[in-house]
């Protein structure tokens, strides 16, 4: 401590200059920082992160822009900008109003299908109502189309996926700045003369934002199952944990591929995507549905041994309800439980993601995630030539991504074990 | 010992019926049935047909004649494989992806045993330092980021090796090895670990002072009790392998279960996808059984429940 170095004759803690306690946070995190691989892992992640969120605004060629004539044409950096990237500024202008003619034309469509819609209802035999109803449901589903259309006109010419509104502004900054300039191919282009730079960091979106949200749904029930089951106790603890026992044993990922397949089925996958649901939105809720399981289990190992300690005696003796005394007093104990398991658990699941994606069962193009991209690189593999960057780029930021995570994972668990602690 | 069998039968069959009656189900309820894509049929023989099938019964009623069918062991006709039988798809594919997924999982405990013994030995030196680094590599990247590394090197830089098929040895060396590195690098962590443990009990300490030689000390003394924790992790390994198996055998062209089971989920070919998933179920849980087994004739401490 260096208020005893400056003073060498007084005892061990200097009664004047109060001692300043450390929480467990700050302590895990001031071992966090000497570990060097760690660190180095975490700034690597946030630089890929920051990249990835920033991909719209950066000056890339779009990522489903095909040029077949540049056919898997080999990485090159000069010139180094191309001045190809030519987005449509007057129409973007336009398209307010014209989505705003379009939406009043929708609205009268809508009142008109709720009329069909109750005739439908009032006399449900009536098959002329019934074709009726159907025909204006049609029109309508077609007008909202159109309106989706309208937006994503522009973009989709220059060559991008499905775009949100955030993304869409950031475009029209990204031209804003750097005009039509896009960084020359510097990784090559594949079969369709598309890009690999923007495609592996349009790739990065999807696959960390599906490792991330996967990781924290699997979390919210994991956490919340397991700290009921760990609370409340007795018959309602074994059958709880009996069932997890259950799902224990079924071979998921066999089960989860046939679930997907099954959801893909055209007529019903069109019907999922009517309501926003796309195969990345199933891959979530199938993702969560196994991952918790673990994290149930020790969140229950925790609660159990903590329910007993007196600050959640003192929370009951104060008529605290049980769910606050479970997700109020309990739950901010398990916090490094809890960051230990997400930290292992998020490249697990990325690489799940990319294990699918693989197969052609994840990720659907035109989306791209880095899975996609492995598989589509391996499949042109030939004896005649090797398009080796397309394979390579890929698996490196896969590679190197999943690799900080796991130095990363670890270095939060030693630093949160408390085995560790004061060597 | 025998309640203990009786009793994960019994759970076997549980699970087992469970994702049959999940899977049948949800296959129903996808709109299009074997015939609709068929060319055109005259209404009469469509009713024949689906009378023959029993697809004109009621969902309750097919149900339990297909349950039937499935507990004498036939898994019905492959909705688009000509002229197959899901049997006949798993009589041809099962012994390859068996030989294969056996090939990897020796060359993964040789080979994780090996390094893990060595770097807990010469712990702390560079040689721990590399082949803990290697481990981790093994962990990191997906198999099919390895098999396309391999490919390149192996196949098109050093013409060593056949890049795909089925049939000689010298086809086998990659998938094995790619299917079997990242369990090879769990066992190395894990072996690593429990050597450390073993090192520093008494028992080794004894035989280093009555100078027992170094080699002897490792691999008598030390190693049967640092295979412990080795042998637990044969069941999450095999279950790994047998999922990592989906990919290698898509990458390297072999026709086991793996590539038809994938083909099967691609084309939605229901009645495979589930015979499949049904032989996967069994096969991981009759594995994991089989190695809590041989946990307890290992160690006479471990008692079966």
């Amino acid at each position: 401590m260096s208020s005893t170095d400056s003073k060498p004759a007084s005892t061990s803690v200097d009664p004047r200059q109060p001692v300043e306690g450390m929480s467990l946070s700050q302590d895990a995190w001031r071992r966090l920082r000497r570990n060097r691989v760690a660190m180095l892992s975490l700034w690597l992640l946030i630089a890929i992160s920051v990249v990835a969120f920033l991909a719209p605004v950066l000056p890339l060629q779009a990522p489903d822009h095909t040029q077949t004539s540049l056919q898997y044409a080999e990485p090159m950096a000069s010139p180094f900008w191309l001045r190809t990237f030519e987005l449509d500024v007057a129409k973007v202008a336009d398209i307010p109003q014209e989505v705003r003619e379009l939406e009043q034309e929708l609205t009268e469509l809508r009142t008109k299908y709720a009329r069909a819609a109750n005739a439908h209802y009032q006399h449900p035999n009536d098959v002329d109502r019934q074709k009726n109803y159907d025909d204006v449901w049609e029109v309508v589903r077609r007008k909202e189309a159109e309106i989706g259309d309208t937006i994503q006109q522009p973009y989709r010419r220059l060559g991008f996926a499905q775009l949100n509104a955030l993304s869409r502004w950031m475009i029209q900054k990204r031209y804003s700045l750097f005009g039509n300039r896009s960084i020359n191919s510097v990784f090559g282009r594949d079969e369709l003369g598309r890009d690999m730079v923007s495609r592996v960091v349009w790739g990065a979106r999807v696959s960390l934002i599906v490792g991330l949200v996967a990781t924290l749904v699997s979390l919210v029930i994991g956490v919340s199952y397991g700290a009921v089951a760990g609370y409340l106790g007795g018959w309602i603890d074994d059958a709880m944990m009996r069932f997890v026992d259950v799902l224990y044993s079924i071979p998921f990922i066999f089960v989860v591929i046939f679930i997907i397949t099954i959801l893909g089925e055209e007529s019903i996958a069109r019907e999922l995507a009517y309501w926003g649901v796309n195969r990345i939105t199933i891959f979530f809720v199938v993702v969560g549905a196994i991952y918790w399981l673990t994290m149930s289990r020790v969140v229950r190992g925790q609660v159990i041994s903590l329910k007993n300690e007196l600050f959640v005696e003192s929370a009951r003796s104060l008529g605290a309800p049980q769910w606050r005394i479970i997700f109020i007093h309990l739950l901010p104990n398990l916090l490094s439980v809890v960051l230990v398991y997400l930290t292992l658990t998020i490249p697990r699941v990325m690489l799940f993601e990319a294990f699918l994606s693989f197969l052609g069962l994840g990720v659907e193009p035109p989306d791209v995630s880095w899975g996609l991209l492995a598989n589509e690189g391996i499949k042109v593999i030939t004896p005649v030539k090797i398009y080796w960057w397309l394979i390579l780029f890929p698996s490196l930021a896969l590679g190197a991504t999943l690799l900080a995570l796991n130095f990363l994972g670890d270095g939060v668990r030693d630093a949160l074990d408390p085995r560790l602690r004061d060597e | 010992m025998i309640a203990f069998c009786a009793r994960r039968l019994l759970w076997m069959i549980a699970t087992l019926w469970v994702v049959f009656t999940i899977s049948f189900f949800l296959m129903r309820s996808v709109p299009g049935g074997p015939l609709s894509r068929e060319r055109n049929l005259l209404p009469e023989i469509e009713k024949l047909l689906m009378k023959r099938y029993n697809l004109d019964k009621s969902w309750g009623e097919q149900y339990w004649v297909e349950l039937g069918n499935y507990l004498r062991g036939d898994f019905g006709y492959s909705f688009k494989l000509d002229d197959y039988t899901v049997n006949e798809v798993i009589a041809e594919g099962l012994p390859i992806s068996i030989s294969l997924g056996l090939i990897a999982l020796a060359f993964a405990l040789t080979l994780g045993l090996v390094a893990g013994v060595v770097s807990a030995v010469y712990r702390g030196t560079w040689i721990d330092v590399v082949f803990m680094l290697t481990a981790t590599l093994g962990i990191a990247l997906p198999s099919f980021v390895i098999a396309g590394i391999c490919i390149i090197l192996f196949v098109f830089l050093i013409p060593l090796l056949p890049a795909a098929g089925w049939g000689d040895f010298s086809q086998l060396v990659l998938p094995a090895f790619c299917l079997g590195a990242p369990y090879a690098a769990y066992v190395a962590r894990i072996a690593r670990t429990s050597m450390l443990d073993v090192l520093s009990q008494d028992h080794i300490r004894t035989a280093r002072a009555k100078g027992v030689h170094p080699t002897r000390v490792v691999v008598v003394h030390a190693l049967r009790g640092a295979l412990l924790p080795v042998v637990s992790f044969i069941g999450p390994a095999i279950a790994g392998i047998l999922t990592g198996s989906l990919v290698v055998e898509q990458v390297f062209a072999i026709p086991g279960m793996g590539s038809h089971f994938v083909q099967a989920a691609q084309q939605r070919d229901y009645t495979l996808a589930l015979g499949l998933v049904m032989l996967y179920t069994v096969l991981l849980y009759s594995m994991n059984w089989l190695v809590d087994m041989s946990y307890a004739i290992l160690d006479p401490r471990v008692e079966l429940q």
